[in-house]
């Protein structure tokens, strides 16, 4: 039986709700798990049930042949003896010891000479280089957050947990650091579990996503899975985004980029496209639907398909149209009935370039 | 000045700091991070001293260490001889006196220390003793120094129970506040004030530094 981590355990809280999880995810080879939901959804507290700081009421977390907690048994490691690396949101970094002391700060077994070389490996592969004696408070956010990480992989974690990692970052960091988050997590191959509430990060750093929401774990899938078919309307709605898809990118001129899309070309916005792969992310709000063959129209889009799924949602009907891949548009009853669209009419769907989305994915 | 007096004084407050720095630490540290619902009741107990009368206080103890109660008896059994009116006696009294002195004020330190530091020390597989020393100490070094200080100061003055416990026996448990009493009932007002102003001096010197360092007025210096 390939090692698993198994997380099954609640956790009441008097007059909210009642947190439960059910989760298992494969160890090897590792994979980034991402809990993705708005904010008091109960995801951080599952992470510090995982990182040994909050105690389920009942159940059970086993991380391969280890019990980390048995609510029945009576059983509760501690933080000290799983063995990971917990990256709380505001990275809690130390402020009495300098950079290199921070990243040494768990190392203390290790002999002086091995814990000097570590340091130095972590400083170069976090780019922390001439920062090793600097305080917290003389650092900028972003690298707090490397001087974070570079603390939470220092001792080789078996399990990695990220707290919301990018949160406290401004957004063009935060972008490019996403980036660079996704290539270290690869690197290190670390099984790792990461809360965010964003979709771009969701589908930037996972490899499984578990939709959480008021304390419960609604759906688990692949990114893709998650993001184009929700399980529910209520997985629909926390997600926001209707239409996910794989491209590549085939042109990029100035941020504006030509992605491939299953052999239709799409216009799209990728401030930080560097890898050649991404997700193509639309919100059905922003897609047009327009008779064929009609005017030409600012959008850099337009892509004719014919429909194949109405379905109608208070005055809003969601439609979907197969361009080459499943396209969802939301529009109003009334634009349904002037357009006339059944299941098999045929529509043009303009998108502003500036609404398609591209996240970069690792192939 | 009775040079004698004043270095008894001196020695003893010296010792209480120092013992309250060592007793005091695991103290404040449980009073502040345990969850149990009845701590109430140890915090009271160790805030007592600061509304008790002192001869209260100093009888109770005197009783406690005196021959007839099992603790005084053995004590006289291992030692040679009994507790009351020795220095041994004097501080055990002192400690028990400035205790809330040097708790409060490690305790308040403690609290300050925001938890997620601690946590983060955890998951590093630090252990909660190690990261006591190397986290929590050094961040709440303020406070451990205020609580040495304020045990040290208090002390100095203390009165009612030194008369209580130790007596007034020269060289052994005769101190500065004793001494000065002594002075004036003999009608030798030149010599008390002596010696007055000297505590006078002290304490305000130990209280400047105190009030001096929770203001951070050094924060101006520069760090290295």
């Amino acid at each position: 039986m390939a090692a698993t981590l198994t997380i099954d355990c609640r956790k009441t809280f008097p007059g909210r709700f009642t947190a439960a999880a059910q989760l298992v995810l494969p160890l090897d080879p590792p994979r980034v798990l991402i809990l993705f939901g708005p904010s008091g959804s109960g995801k951080t507290t599952l992470l510090r049930c995982l990182a040994g700081l909050e105690w389920p009421d009942e159940g059970r977390i086993q991380f391969g042949s280890t019990t980390w907690i048995d609510a029945a048994a009576n059983v509760r490691l501690s933080p000290q003896a799983r063995r990971i690396g917990y990256m709380p949101q505001d990275y809690a970094l130390f402020p009495t010891h300098t950079v290199a002391g921070n990243i040494a700060y768990g190392l203390s077994d290790l002999p002086p000479a091995a814990r000097q070389e570590r340091i130095r490996e972590l400083i170069a592969l976090l780019q922390l280089q001439g920062l090793e004696q600097a305080k917290p408070t003389q650092l900028s956010g972003g690298q707090q957050q490397r001087v974070a990480l570079a603390r939470a992989i220092a001792r080789r974690p078996q399990l990695l947990l990220l707290d919301e990692p990018l949160s406290a970052l401004d957004a063009p960091t935060r972008v490019k650091l996403c980036g660079e988050l996704r290539v270290l997590l690869t690197q290190q191959a670390i099984p790792a579990i990461v809360v965010t509430h964003d979709w771009a990060e969701a589908l930037t750093l996972g490899d499984i996503i578990a939709v959480m929401n008021a304390g419960q774990v609604l759906q688990v899938g692949s990114p893709q899975e998650v993001f184009s078919r929700p399980a529910n309307a209520e997985v629909a709605k926390i997600v926001g985004i209707e239409t996910v898809v794989q491209g590549h990118v085939v042109a990029n001129d100035n941020g504006l980029a030509t992605v491939s899309v299953n052999g239709m070309r799409l216009k799209g916005l990728g401030a930080d496209v560097s890898g050649s792969a991404v997700y193509v992310c639309i919100r059905a709000e922003d897609v047009l639907l327009e008779q064929a063959g009609s005017g030409i129209t600012s959008a850099r889009n337009h892509l004719s398909g014919h429909v194949t799924e109405v379905v109608p949602q208070g005055v809003l009907v969601t439609v979907t149209v197969d361009c080459g891949f499943p396209l969802r548009a939301v529009i109003t009853r009334g634009a349904r009935e002037e357009l006339g669209l059944e299941i098999g009419s045929v529509v043009t769907a303009a998108i502003k370039a500036g609404a398609v989305h591209l996240v970069p994915r690792s192939v | 000045m009775n040079w004698i007096a004043i270095a008894v004084t001196f020695e003893l407050a010296l010792l209480t700091a120092a013992v309250l720095l060592i007793v005091g630490l695991p103290i404040a540290y449980w009073l502040t991070f345990s969850k149990w619902r009845w701590k109430f009741i140890v915090e009271s107990v160790v805030a007592l001293p600061l509304v008790l009368p002192p001869t209260v206080l100093g009888f109770y103890i005197l009783v406690a260490i005196g021959p007839h109660s099992p603790i005084g008896r053995f004590y006289s059994d291992v030692v040679g001889h009994p507790l009351p009116f020795t220095f041994e006696g004097l501080l055990l009294a002192s400690i028990l006196y400035s205790l809330p002195f040097a708790v409060q004020p490690f305790a308040a330190a403690f609290a300050q220390v925001d938890h997620r530091l601690i946590e983060a020390s955890w998951t590093l597989g630090v252990s909660k003793l190690k990261t006591f020393f190397r986290l929590i100490a050094p961040l709440s070094m303020a406070g451990l120094i205020t609580g040495a200080v304020l045990s040290f100061a208090h002390t100095l003055g203390e009165f009612g129970v030194v008369l209580m416990v130790g007596g007034n026996i020269e060289g052994e448990t005769r101190t500065v506040s004793i001494d000065i009493y002594d002075e004036v009932q003999a009608l030798n007002y030149a010599g008390a004030a002596k010696t007055a102003l000297l505590l006078l001096a002290v304490s305000y010197g130990v209280l400047l530094l105190v009030y001096a360092m929770n203001r951070k007025v050094w924060a101006v210096w520069p760090q290295h």
